[in-house]
């Protein structure tokens, strides 16, 4: 366990540091490069800023509507018996479709429960490990004009829940509840 | 899809609303969703322009080619159908890394120029091959070392130690992208074109 709290500081530092010796021997304008990166970095963010906005205030709209606990009351007691936090089902659900609203839902648990609570460090763990299907599906196919995804969709779902699990036992074995 | 998922929040909040009579606290969503979301953007804005820099001078230093070439073995285990050296493994490779590197964003455009390479090996157009398909299941089991995103979130809700589900997440996403390469190679020969 202290190995990977270990290993959780140093993977960012050591990231950068291969990535700029090895531009360096190559002889790379290293700065340059950045500057031109941080350029289009900050572009990406401008152009989903519009999608933000709009997702946070439907899903606010919806979660204030009492609409998503409400569902979380339905499919408690499915997911309660396996020790899962039932208030991490809306987020799990939303993750599968948009990522800004998943995002959303994120940050609504960090701030009821704080980002070092149980449900905190599982969510996100499980943000970690899962990814938005829908919406990449529908991009990436969409590009290749391809109506017919064969088992795209089955092999995405069957590695998310394989994430969600992963997320849940490993937050209980390394940081208890 | 999105704009099913938009429509769907908006109505279906309003009306759920009038039956709980949680109509004020709807009211106060839409005006503070918005600048929840500016707020957000302004925190996510300095990570992720600090990341694309960064993988701007991996792309440059060649670092991308290089790790293709190492990736070999393993995408000739995973697209066999694919020549190796083709432009295909190329761009799967720049998007696995870009994904690896925790940048979702910024893997997109080489995700799209994969599948465009791979349609080219596609016998039947209209439908997703062997190849496309667990390209696309890859993508989206996950891939990331570093959740930068999720890191920043953290930071600025007051963790006191944001890193320590890095760990944690490397395990996680290794299991759930294992689990989607398994259900894909089982599936590919059995199911239908």
């Amino acid at each position: 366990m202290i190995f990977f709290l270990y290993l959780s500081d140093f993977i960012i530092p050591i990231t950068i540091l291969f990535i700029v010796v090895f531009a360096c021997i190559k002889k790379v304008n290293i700065y340059d490069a950045f500057i031109e990166g941080a350029i289009d970095g900050l572009k990406t963010v401008m152009d989903i800023l519009p999608t933000l906005i709009a997702l946070m205030v439907a899903v606010a709209v919806l979660r204030s509507s009492g609409f998503l606990s409400f569902l979380t009351e339905i499919l408690k007691p499915f997911v309660e018996w396996t020790g899962f936090p039932a208030e991490i089902i809306p987020l799990s659900l939303m993750r599968l479709v948009s990522s800004s609203a998943a995002t959303g839902l994120l940050v609504d648990l960090f701030t009821t429960y704080g980002t070092d609570s149980f449900i905190g460090r599982i969510s996100s763990v499980m943000m970690s490990c899962t990814e938005t299907v829908f919406y990449t599906m529908s991009v990436y196919f969409t590009a290749v004009k391809i109506t017919k995804t064969r088992f795209t969709l089955v092999g995405a779902i069957a590695a998310n829940i394989a994430g969600i699990v992963a997320a849940y036992y490993i937050t209980l074995l390394l940081f208890g509840r | 899809m999105l704009n099913f998922i938009w429509v769907f929040c908006i109505l279906f909040g309003i009306l759920f609303a009038l039956v709980t009579g949680e109509m004020g606290s709807v009211s106060q969503a839409v005006l503070s969703g918005g600048r929840d979301a500016v707020n957000l953007a302004i925190t996510m804005a300095g990570v992720v322009a600090t990341w694309s820099g960064i993988m701007k001078i991996a792309e440059r230093g060649g670092m991308i080619s290089t790790l293709s070439n190492r990736f070999a073995p393993l995408l000739h285990f995973l697209f066999p159908d694919i020549p190796p050296k083709s432009k295909a493994l190329q761009y799967i490779s720049a998007n696995f890394i870009a994904n690896f590197l925790g940048l979702g964003w910024a893997a997109t455009p080489a995700g799209i120029l994969a599948m465009k390479e791979l349609q080219k090996y596609n016998k039947n157009k209209g439908s997703a091959s062997n190849a496309m398909c667990i390209f696309m299941i890859i993508n989206m089991s996950s891939l990331q070392i570093v959740t930068i995103n999720i890191l920043a979130y953290r930071t600025q809700y007051g963790s006191a130690n944001p890193g320590e589900i890095i760990g944690p997440g490397i395990i996680a996403t290794l299991f759930s992208t294992l689990i989607g390469v398994f259900v894909g190679k089982l599936l590919e020969r059995r199911w239908h074109r």
